[in-house]
């Protein structure tokens, strides 16, 4: 169960607005085409919006108060109504047009932009990096986190058009009355900065219910991903109970937002109502002092109830902002992430089997960090845990053309070293070589066209069978069906609804344990690669079957050099060399035989069986003799 | 709602969204949500009372031009004072009113979505797929997660500005009609357009939405893949071809969203245009009577500022009611999990209780298909008497794990019966069940917590003793002293920072914890090394002396130690025995010992 992350939002204090509109003004420096469309949309709908006000003044004035005084409208004056007013609705409509499709673009453009950038470091960044990084929250960086930053974009081309719209307004009260006017250079700030206090009390407690809402997301995940776990032990109800405990605590939080947004929704609301009121009772008295006409109070009435409603679109803004802030600092943490592999441009062999050296190799493991604070100021300084050392002062010869067996007890460091013979990790200290060729001399691809490593934990990617084998190389058929003869996979693929070519799923979803494991060795012998790693790669497949992959990997493998990591005696049997594990280090090497005989540890380890098996003959031997 | 987007994450998550109409949808949500009801109609009293607010002012603005400003007789101040002070006592009023339906919305919204989350998460559980499809989880979680949010968005932010704008509606429609009935009339016939053109944009809009979802969906999986199969991207070199897969789905979800929201934009044009175009008609009609002494130039004027609240709403209603269809389809995806019918439900009240001692295990003519039509365990007749230790073995795919899984009741089988001590497994109340009955799979979960927490998931209120004492009997306890922080020990997401077989031992523990009746084993040494293995078998054995144990086991030597081995091949138990009469018998198992006895020669 993951505790709850201690939280401190950032509050939208100055620095933190600053902050929050330097990330707008970058974003919209990236797409400037769109935006700058965006916003003459936004101008357009808001002069448009003013104009409206202005025309209905206009039309009171003009051609009502003089239809009410004579009694009779020409038709010319109603077309004229029908034609101004026309005009403005169609310049109102093609600005919001512009302003919402052109500014959903942008973000959506920004969205993606960033997740390509934020996948790139993913596939960029080594394993190492990976592994301090829980997978749920790399998902929520590529995902909701750059929602997040760029959500802004949603309400900002009418927050735009608000500030065009306050200009023009205000100017035209100004020409109408300074008067009247007045009151509404009282209002507007005052009403900006009632947003402003919402948004502080109303940030945090969002921000709260957005933690929440991520807290009882992992508790699900966690609890479906132990299903089997869950039902095998009964434990049910204290699942239940630890999610309902997650889901209440989001509801009281959700409930607390919502009485603060009960709060000052109204007094937002109320603000510009009774700004029109009190521009009536002032008209009402500059109309008794003959400074003002009935209509001109009707417009400033009218353009304060227009304005009311889109000038909170400057409090969505505000309220967006300390979101796109942390989005960003979490996103950025991932795009600023240090620690790339080196490669050189040294080009190995293109065939024959490969000799691989290992000299002097520590490495150990980082603890788990704590999880990066969110909102904290510094996300790119990661805090080390403490170092697990793994391997230690390892020295590994696999020579040219053998087959090496790894030995070791569980948890002896076996994976570990094998990950970086292949170079998946670089070692701490030492030097892994290849042909006599330092491993990170070696140009990019070089150690994966000539190295293949079939995992302990097979991955497969969501595609077809035969997708899985060749991962783009563009194999023919036939290439690929010897792959899978060769893994003993092909018995079982041509059974599938569309052989080879069957969509085997997320993660290989529709094939079992063993049978995904064929699938990731027959991947492996497709690249007749000049050096396998077999990391316990047959672990579930039945003896029988892995006896005869091993057969027919030793017939297509001759010009192979073979690592293998396995408990499986016979597994271990054809190997030239066995080298003995544990604790990190090597202890001893040498054929099966030498090690028998000198090596406790690994004579221990490989005749468990055969012990187990000779103490209960003895004991059946034992009771046959006392009955009999 | 025709989605074939829908239909197709249908076929591959096997629990779909229900078929549900709109109403229909949301009758059925209030029905697993009662509190959305509870107290609704003093809500939408009160929502009223908010809605007059918004009405007050026009009406104060007619009042104010007609007997205030345009008096006979001059100004008449002191009138407008008094109807000024009326009008901010009232919105003072309504602004109280408007808080009440505020908390009453968010504590009615949240409190239902939180039954609702609670109901689908403990029905999930009772769902054969979260054992049996174990790749596909992911969708289960989307659930009890994005799926609710999504309805608890649309309650909270929609459901209010509905409420709200619904009363509105009312109240201009009572006033306008009190003004001017005919010009009311003017302004329905102008609106009806949009109300039908609503209707038309509502299942495009939906369509839209769904199709973003799904591939929110693919890009996520995209995204996953790249971070789950970093070790195989990078083993493989096929960092490219995995950026060229990201890239795909990035951009069809760009397009998809972007496409989403023009939509709605269209949508929420046509509703500008048409309250645009209403407040001309009532403009031209208006001065046109205005002429025939039918109405005053004020009240022409107000009716305006009514018209605007009028529309006001209306476009919001139409806004709101796009994104209902979001929410009903996050709604239906929720009610179609929860009714899909739990296919190992726990008997209830009803259940037996069994009493605790040796079981006795039948499997009567037990038959199990994943597929319809392909069944991969047919006519499976088996007794297990009590204190019996069983050994099931057989190649990959022969069908013993399956065998495993129904005899714990992770699954029901698909014909047959199986029977604990003579009772239907069906039967047997789950708590009853679960302290009897315990299975230790191949691949034990870990939670993200210390390892003395995870080895007390077997038995919640074991104390630390029990522990020490349980990883001393099972000669664990070195392994856990050579941890860095010993019982202490993080072991990470999912006990990622164990190895494949020290998480084996976690599970092991676990099992050993819960002290069972029937110990059912699946491959659960699989990965650990020989010495431990046989260290623990040894164990297990002290453990399930006098009780009914059956293990999964590809190693022969667990057979050799059973008291009777079931050979299962092809679906079918083609041998049944101890292993000294089976193995010269000649047959399957001769054959599978022979082999594997090839294997541990030269030791």
């Amino acid at each position: 169960m993951t505790a709850a992350r201690p939280v401190q939002p950032p509050k939208p204090d100055a620095a933190i607005l600053r902050e929050g509109l330097g990330i707008v003004w970058s974003g919209m420096r990236q797409e400037k085409r769109m935006i700058t469309i965006a916003v003459i949309g936004a101008a357009l709908w808001a002069a448009a919006t003013v104009a409206t006000s202005m025309a209905i003044g206009y039309i009171t004035e003009n051609i009502i108060t003089p239809a009410a005084a004579s009694g009779d409208v020409t038709g010319a004056a109603l077309w004229s109504i029908f034609g101004l007013l026309g005009a403005i609705l169609v310049a109102n409509a093609l600005g919001v047009i512009l302003r919402r499709v052109w500014a959903v673009m942008a973000g959506f453009n920004l969205q993606a932009s960033y997740r390509r950038r934020v996948t790139r470091q993913y596939l960029r960044l080594p394993l190492t990096w990976h592994h301090r990084h829980p997978s749920g929250q790399l998902l929520s960086n590529a995902h909701a986190d750059i929602e997040a930053t760029w959500m802004v974009f949603n309400p900002l081309p009418m927050a735009i058009g608000v500030i065009f719209m306050l200009a023009i307004a205000g100017t035209q009260m100004f020409f109408v009355d300074p008067t009247l006017a007045l009151i509404g250079l009282l209002v507007f700030p005052l009403l900006f900065a009632a947003n402003l206090v919402f948004q502080r009390y109303m940030s945090p407690r969002v921000t709260a219910a957005q933690q929440l809402r991520a807290q009882v997301s992992e508790v699900a995940h966690e609890s479906f991903e132990a299903g089997l776990v869950v039902k095998a032990l009964g434990r049910e109800r204290e699942e239940a109970a630890r999610f309902d405990a997650a889901t209440y605590a989001l509801r009281d939080s959700m409930i607390r937002v919502g009485r603060t947004r009960g709060v000052f929704e109204p007094v937002i609301e109320a603000i510009p109502t009774l700004g029109t009121l009190a521009v009536l009772g002032v008209g009402t008295a500059r109309v008794a002092s003959g400074d003002l006409v009935a209509a001109d109070v009707v417009e400033i009435a009218y353009l304060f109830s227009i304005l009311a409603f889109p000038v909170r679109a400057l409090g969505w803004v505000l309220a967006e902002l300390p979101r796109t802030v942390v989005g960003h600092r979490r996103v950025s943490s991932v795009l600023q992430a240090q620690g790339s592999m080196e490669y050189g441009d040294v080009a190995l062999a293109a065939s024959g089997p490969a000799r691989s050296e290992s000299r002097n190799i520590e490495f150990g493991y980082q603890e788990y960090a704590a999880p990066e604070e969110l909102g904290s100021r510094v996300v790119t300084t990661e805090k080390p845990g403490d170092v697990v050392p793994a391997i230690r002062g390892v020295h590994l010869d696999i020579p040219a053309g053998s087959t090496t067996a790894l030995v070791g007890p569980t948890g002896s460091g076996k994976s570990t070293l094998s990950n970086i013979v292949v170079r998946l990790v670089d070692p701490d200290a030492g030097v892994v070589s290849l042909d006599g060729l330092d491993l990170r001399s070696i140009k990019q691809g070089g150690v994966t066209d000539a190295v293949a490593l079939v995992a302990q934990q097979t991955f497969m990617f969501d595609g077809t069978v035969r997708d899985n084998v060749d991962l783009g190389l563009g194999m023919s058929d036939d290439e690929v069906s010897r792959a899978l003869a060769i893994a003993h996979a092909d018995e079982f693929v041509e059974q599938l609804p569309d052989g080879m070519d069957t969509e085997i799923g997320e993660r290989g979803g529709s094939l079992s344990g063993g049978q995904r494991q064929r699938v990731a060795l027959a991947r492996a012998v497709a690249r007749s690669p000049r050096m396998l790693v077999l990391d316990d790669a047959t672990s579930a497949v039945d003896p029988k079957i892995e006896q005869d992959i091993l057969a027919s990997l030793r017939d297509s493998a001759s010009g192979t050099t073979v690592l293998v990591i396995a408990y499986r005696m016979a597994t271990v049997r054809l190997a030239d060399r066995i080298v003995y594990m544990e604790d990190g280090a090597i202890q001893d090497e040498g054929s099966h035989k030498e090690l028998m005989g000198r090596c406790t540890g690994y004579a221990d380890l490989v005749s468990a069986y055969a012990r187990e098996a000779a103490a209960r003959a003895a004991i059946a031997a034992d009771e046959e003799e006392s009955h009999g | 709602m025709a989605e074939p987007q829908e239909s197709d994450a249908q076929a591959r998550s096997s629990i779909g969204s229900s078929e549900l109409s709109t109403i229909a949808t949301l009758r059925r949500g209030v029905e697993l949500s009662p509190e959305l009801r509870r107290g609704l109609g003093l809500t939408i009293v009160l929502a009223m009372i908010a809605a007059i607010g918004r009405v007050v002012i026009p009406f104060a603005v007619q009042q104010t031009i007609d007997r205030g400003i345009l008096a006979p007789g001059g100004p008449d101040l002191d009138f407008v004072w008094m109807a000024i002070v009326a009008a901010a006592v009232t919105v003072g009023l309504t602004s109280i009113a408007q808080f009440f339906v505020n908390v009453r919305l968010f504590t009615a919204a949240e409190s239902g979505l939180a039954s609702l989350r609670n109901t689908a998460f403990r029905h999930i559980h009772n769902l054969s797929v979260l054992t049996q499809n174990t790749e596909r989880r992911g969708s289960l979680v989307s659930r009890v997660t994005s799926d609710v949010d999504t309805i608890s968005n649309f309650v909270q932010f929609g459901g209010l500005m509905l409420l709200i704008s619904s009363a509105q509606i009312v109240v201009a429609s009572l006033v306008m009609l009190f003004y001017s009935p005919l010009l009311t009339l003017v302004v329905y016939l102008c609106l009806l357009p949009l109300v039908l053109l609503v209707r038309r944009f509502q299942p495009m809009l939906g369509r839209a939405y769904g199709l973003v979802r799904v591939r929110v969906g693919d890009m996520l999986g995209a995204i996953s893949e790249s971070i789950v199969g970093a070790v195989a991207i990078r083993a493989y070199g096929v960092e490219e071809r995995t950026a060229g897969r990201l890239d795909t789905t990035i951009e069809a979800h760009r397009k998809s969203a972007v496409k989403a929201q023009t939509r709605s934009v269209a949508a929420f044009t046509s509703g500008i245009v048409f309250t645009g175009l209403t407040t001309i008609v009532v403009l031209v009609v208006g001065t046109v009577m205005v002429t025939r002494d039918m109405l005053q130039p004020g009240e022409l004027i107000a009716f305006l500022f009514l018209v605007q609240l009028f529309a006001q709403p209306v476009l919001m209603a139409t806004e709101i009611l796009n994104e209902l269809q979001n929410a009903i389809a996050g709604w239906r995806r929720v009610i179609g999990v929860i009714d899909t019918p739990a296919d190992v439900a726990d008997p209830g009240g009803s259940g037996v209780v069994l009493p605790r001692g040796p079981i006795t295990v039948d499997f009567d003519s037990v038959g199990y298909e994943y597929q319809a039509g392909k069944p991969v365990l047919f006519d499976v007749n088996l007794t297990i008497p009590p204190r019996t230790k069983v050994a099931i073995v057989g190649q990959t795919g022969s069908g013993k794990t399956t065998l495993a899984k129904l005899l714990t009741r992770l699954m029901d089988p698909s014909a047959g019966t199986v029977r604990l001590d003579g009772q239907d497994l069906r039967h047997i109340a789950f708590e009853s069940l679960r302290s009897r009955v315990v299975m230790v799979p191949q691949e034990g979960f870990l939670f993200d917590q210390s390892l003395v927490d995870n080895i007390r998931f077997g038995r919640p209120d074991a104390s630390d003793s029990d522990i020490d004492l349980a990883l001393t009997e099972l000669g664990l306890d070195a392994w856990v002293a050579g941890l860095p922080h010993g019982l202490a020990t993080q072991v990470g997401q999912r006990g990622e920072s164990l190895s494949a077989g020290e998480r084996q031992l976690v599970a092991i523990a676990r099992a050993y914890l819960a002290d069972p009746d029937l110990l059912v084993l699946d491959e659960a040494t699989s990965a650990v090394d020989p010495g431990t293995e046989v260290r623990i078998q040894r164990a297990l054995e002290g453990l399930t002396t006098g009780r009914t144990s059956v293990a999964i086991a590809h190693r022969l030597s667990t057979a050799q130690a059973a008291d009777v081995v079931v050979v299962v091949d092809k679906g079918e138990i083609v041998e049944v025995g101890p292993h000294a009469d089976l193995v010269d018998a000649g047959g399957v198992y001769t054959r599978m010992f022979a082999s594997w006895a090839n294997q541990q020669e030269g030791v």
